[in-house]
């Protein structure tokens, strides 16, 4: 198993330094001259190298890179172009929020998936099966950022039951203020994975429930929930977890357009903005964290997956 | 007397064997045609793409700005009302459509291509280069594509060959990962052994033997694959960084719309819906054809 | 003798793509109490899914006829609804199926799933009760180190281990009818036979009727008072041990007799086998099932179904040979004509 561990372990960070090359890379490789956004014609030309050597602008690319790379392990993500704060300060300023959010929707589209992934398998084919299935399939179909206006327009617009952006009322910093405002935004974020979710959930009940002892149970009278809940629901869980370690990716896309649709203050709506002023420093950040939050978070779920799973314990890495 | 039907018989009757006939397409036109949604998926696939190509049919220019006109709504002369530009908003769908069905279509066609060539030379060869080959396409489907591709939008100048080409870029891997595994299953089979023997040259085993056996797992990743590239293509011109004005595209129709969620909603509504026919229709479709694939004893 | 189970006309058929398959067409039989019957027969003749009809197991794409009747105990087990068959299933029959690695959870401990049926049907017992009461059956099943195995996982122990679990599982309800499917196929010889001593010692001490299903006519000489002969989806002949293995009056039942390996064949003999394959299920032929393959075969019997005869109480057989008019040229065996 510590096998298993130092794999995974190794992926991890390969993958994130991958990531890092890639965000550093693709800013190092955009039109423009950075420097520009300092500089003015106003300046002598000793000022102008002057800031330029500051910006490390005259080194070559991988000691610009390393000396990036350097700050950026110590927590430092340089000055955002656009207000001259700290970028580490604005997002740590923002992060709850989207973590809020992410974690609402993760455990909504889980706790929701599996009974109606587990019920719609076991009645195969039946009209309950069809309409959980179907609906699977919309939600897989249905672009997020568009179910988030079409919920603003019903549910705020028109029947004005819901605000229809930002996280708190003004003034209101209660729960409930919260639970309303995180509502719709939530939803969308989830559909799509639920989608995903409830579609692999009821696959492999279909598929454990043709399995030998699962006549087996049925055999000692072990049927319908009896059955769902002693015998499938494990099994459906530990894939559920490598499962979620790939979905997490589309959360944080998901959540990056979400929060823009809905107002919502988390370092999505950040990262927008900086895209649309080309403020690079914050772009950097926004890939890297988000980067280092999908790999953690499928590193996790590695991990929990090798703890769930007693024949793991024992596996060669004899695969793949 | 005896009976004579009690008398041994020395040739038997042996049963004929019923011979279960079936080929690939058999089995996909059998199924399409007998399932219900496959069939509504279909004709309404072909509704939206014939409607589309049909677009310069239309009366009105989809990009003639006509102030006096601006954001009226549904009547006979404008079926989806006009935009905030007086332009009549059926005919900007229609050619929106153009561009969300053409970016979708090559981005999945290079997706193909791109994805089967790698995962063919990588299944059929094996060994040092499948490793390497694996290793690339690893890192590719671990990258958070939207984010990237956000970022590549960004840096890149922006435009159709440029959505095209990075939409493509962070999904072959998915397609190169299925076309590896079918591809090492048969080049075990027989026929690939034999036709190594007789002395084919690999390319031409490739394209003989291999792509062939392996067109129905590559079609049910088409299908989806458009699925794919449409939701991605509407989620990028919504956010600014695909289709650039004046082109408009479903996706970048929906950021326009934004501003008007609440005196014209019917903006966001259109594009909206015809993106979830489309994305829905090929969704069902390709799932239809995947269960069409799989192995059944035929009458 | 008290009849436990009776089976009338039992006809099960799968509704596949390709076709109905007509798994079990028409058989009657009787199990009764304390006795052991044994179904016989190769794959595919459709013993399984006798088993199954059995215990309400059959599922979609598969139908128990209509014509069926099933009655344990005087009760008609055919209308059962679900919840109704919950209540017979593990409790009054159990079943113990061919290959315990695969019948029995992997990611389940051993002692939680003995424990299952006892949950199922004597909900009241605490749950030191019940630990209890799967222990003292595992014990029973004479397994070394129960209070361990209750705590392991099914593929940590070895095959004949994981019967012995599965056995327990079975009959830790006290039920009155086993029926045990193939119970003994997976196993090495040694262990077949421990097994098979155990489910006879377990049956005198509880009185309960076992229904065995196999292929392996040895497993069965010892253990069965009645023998079931089933071919293609029917009976084709039933007796007591000493009538099917002394007193053989059907091809295929000989045809099986002759082709178990004996340990006193001499060396070179060639291993009997049988010719050909089982029919076409989804089209079963109009008269005896056996005749493409039987050696014996007359023109009647691809024509008409041959009617039953029996021979004695106990004793009867489906063919044309038992008829007074049949060419019985070359018969090695069977109707000494009294």
């Amino acid at each position: 198993m510590a096998k298993y561990f130092v794999k995974k372990g190794i992926q991890l960070i390969i993958v994130t330094i991958l990531i890092s090359f890639f965000s550093f890379a693709v800013i190092y490789a955009a039109p423009g001259d950075i420097s520009g956004m300092y500089l003015n014609e106003q300046m002598s030309d000793e000022e102008k190298e002057a800031i330029k050597e500051n910006l490390g602008l005259n080194k070559s690319m991988p000691e610009q890179y390393w000396g990036w790379a350097k700050e950026v392990l110590k927590g430092d993500f340089g000055i955002s172009l656009a207000n001259h704060t700290s970028v580490s300060e604005q997002i740590i300023k923002r992060l709850p929020a989207t973590l809020q959010l992410m974690g609402a929707a993760l455990v909504l589209s889980v706790l929701l998936a599996i009974p109606l992934g587990l019920w719609s398998g076991y009645r195969k084919n039946t009209w309950i099966d069809n309409i959980i299935s179907g609906l699977s399939y919309i939600g897989m179909s249905i672009p997020s950022f568009w179910l988030g206006m079409v919920l603003i327009i019903v549910f705020a617009a028109k029947l004005h039951i819901l605000p229809s952006s930002g996280m708190h009322s003004v003034g209101n910093e209660s729960f409930l203020d919260t639970v309303k405002h995180m509502i719709m935004p939530c939803i969308t974020l989830s559909l799509s994975n639920l989608a995903v979710f409830i579609r692999y959930i009821r696959s492999n009940t279909i598929g454990q429930l043709g399995e030998e002892y699962v006549l087996a149970a049925k055999a000692k009278g072990t049927t319908g929930g009896k059955l769902l809940k002693r015998h499938i629901l494990k099994n459906t869980l530990l894939p559920i977890i490598t499962l979620l370690g790939m979905n997490l990716a589309s959360i944080v896309c998901g959540s990056f357009i979400i929060e823009s649709v809905f107002g919502w203050p988390g370092i999505g709506t950040l990262a927008m903005t900086a895209i649309g002023v080309r403020d690079y420093p914050v772009i950097m950040a926004y890939v890297m964290l988000s980067g280092i939050i999908l790999v953690v978070g499928n590193f996790i779920a590695d991990i929990l997956y090798a703890f769930a799973d007693p024949r793991i314990k024992r596996e060669d890495m004899a695969n793949d | 007397m005896t009976d004579t039907r009690f008398k041994r018989i020395e040739k038997k009757k042996t049963q004929e064997l019923i011979s279960y006939d079936h080929s690939v397409w058999k089995d996909i036109k059998k199924e399409l045609f007998s399932n219900k949604i496959a069939l509504v998926s279909i004709i309404i696939l072909l509704i939206i793409i014939i409607a589309s190509i049909l677009a310069p049919l239309s009366p009105y220019d989809p990009n003639k700005i006509n102030v006096a006109e601006k954001l009226q709504g549904i009547s006979a002369k404008h079926i989806f009302g006009t935009d905030e530009y007086g332009r009549d908003y059926f005919t900007r769908a229609l050619y929106g459509g153009r561009i969300s069905l053409t970016v979708g279509f090559c981005s999945m066609i290079m997706t193909v291509i791109l994805g089967t060539a790698i995962g063919i030379t990588s299944g059929y060869f094996g060994g040092k280069v499948d490793m390497f080959l694996m290793r690339f396409t690893d890192i590719f489907l671990a990258l958070p594509s939207m984010l990237l591709m956000v970022v590549l939008n960004t840096i890149l100048r922006p435009g159709l060959f440029t959505l095209i080409a990075v939409l493509s870029l962070f999904s072959w891997a998915q397609v190169a990962r299925i076309t590896r595994a079918e591809t090492m299953s048969v080049k075990e089979r027989d026929y690939v052994t034999a036709a190594r023997n007789l002395g084919a040259g690999s390319f031409r085993i490739a394209v003989e033997h291999i792509v062939p056996n392996i067109m129905g797992p590559v079609i049910v990743a088409a299908s989806l694959g458009i699925a794919n590239a449409i939701l991605m293509e509407s989620s990028l011109s919504f956010l600014g960084l695909g289709v650039q004005i004046p082109r408009a595209s479903w996706g970048s129709m929906l950021q326009s719309a934004q501003g008007h969620i609440l005196d014209a909603p019917r903006l966001a509504v259109f594009p909206g819906v015809l993106i979830l026919c489309t994305v829905l229709s090929f969704n069902l479709l390709g799932d239809v054809l995947r269960t069409a694939l799989e192995p059944k004893i035929v009458k | 003798m008290e009849k436990l189970l009776e089976v009338e006309n039992l006809s099960v058929s799968y509704f596949t793509y390709a076709g109905e398959v007509q798994s079990v067409r028409g058989i009657s039989f009787d199990v009764k109490k304390g006795k052991t019957t044994a179904l016989v027969g190769e794959s595919g003749c459709g013993k399984s899914v006798t088993a199954k009809s059995l215990m309400g197991l059959i599922e979609k794409p598969g139908k128990v006829k209509p014509e069926s009747k099933i009655i344990y105990q005087g009760k008609e087990l055919t209308g059962y609804t679900e919840k109704e068959w919950n209540t017979f299933r593990g409790k009054e029959c159990s079943m113990v199926f061919q290959d315990a690695l695969v019948s029995l959870n992997p990611t389940m401990k051993v002692g939680k799933q003995i424990a299952e049926n006892l949950k199922n049907h004597e909900s009241s017992l605490s749950k030191e009760e019940i630990y209890q009461k799967s222990l003292e059956m595992l014990k029973q099943t004479g397994v070394p180190d129960p209070e361990g195995c209750m705590n392991k996982y099914p593929h940590e122990l070895s095959g004949g281990m994981r019967q012995r679990v599965m056995i327990a599982c079975a009959m830790v309800t006290h039920p009155q009818l086993l029926i045990a499917d193939e119970p003994t196929t997976a196993l090495d010889v040694t262990i077949q036979a421990q097994i098979i001593a155990l489910m006879e010692e377990l049956q005198e001490k509880l009185g309960m009727s076992i229904i065995i299903i196999t292929h392996d006519l040895g497993v069965v000489a010892d253990m069965a008072d009645e023998i079931i002969v089933m071919y293609a989806g029917e009976i084709v002949e039933r007796g007591t041990a000493r009538d099917i293995f002394y007193h053989q009056q059907h091809p295929y039942t000989w045809a099986l007799l002759q082709s178990v390996p004996r340990i006193d064949d001499e060396d070179k003999t060639i291993l009997n086998t049988i010719e050909g394959n089982i029919p076409d299920m989804i089209y079963p032929p109009k008269g005896c099932s056996f005749c493409t393959r039987c050696p014996y075969a007359m023109k009647i019997c691809e024509e008409e179904k041959p009617k039953v005869t029996h021979i004695t109480d106990e004793h009867s057989v489906a063919c044309w040979l038992m008829d007074p008019r049949a060419d019985r040229s070359g018969v090695p065996f069977g109707r000494t004509d009294a």
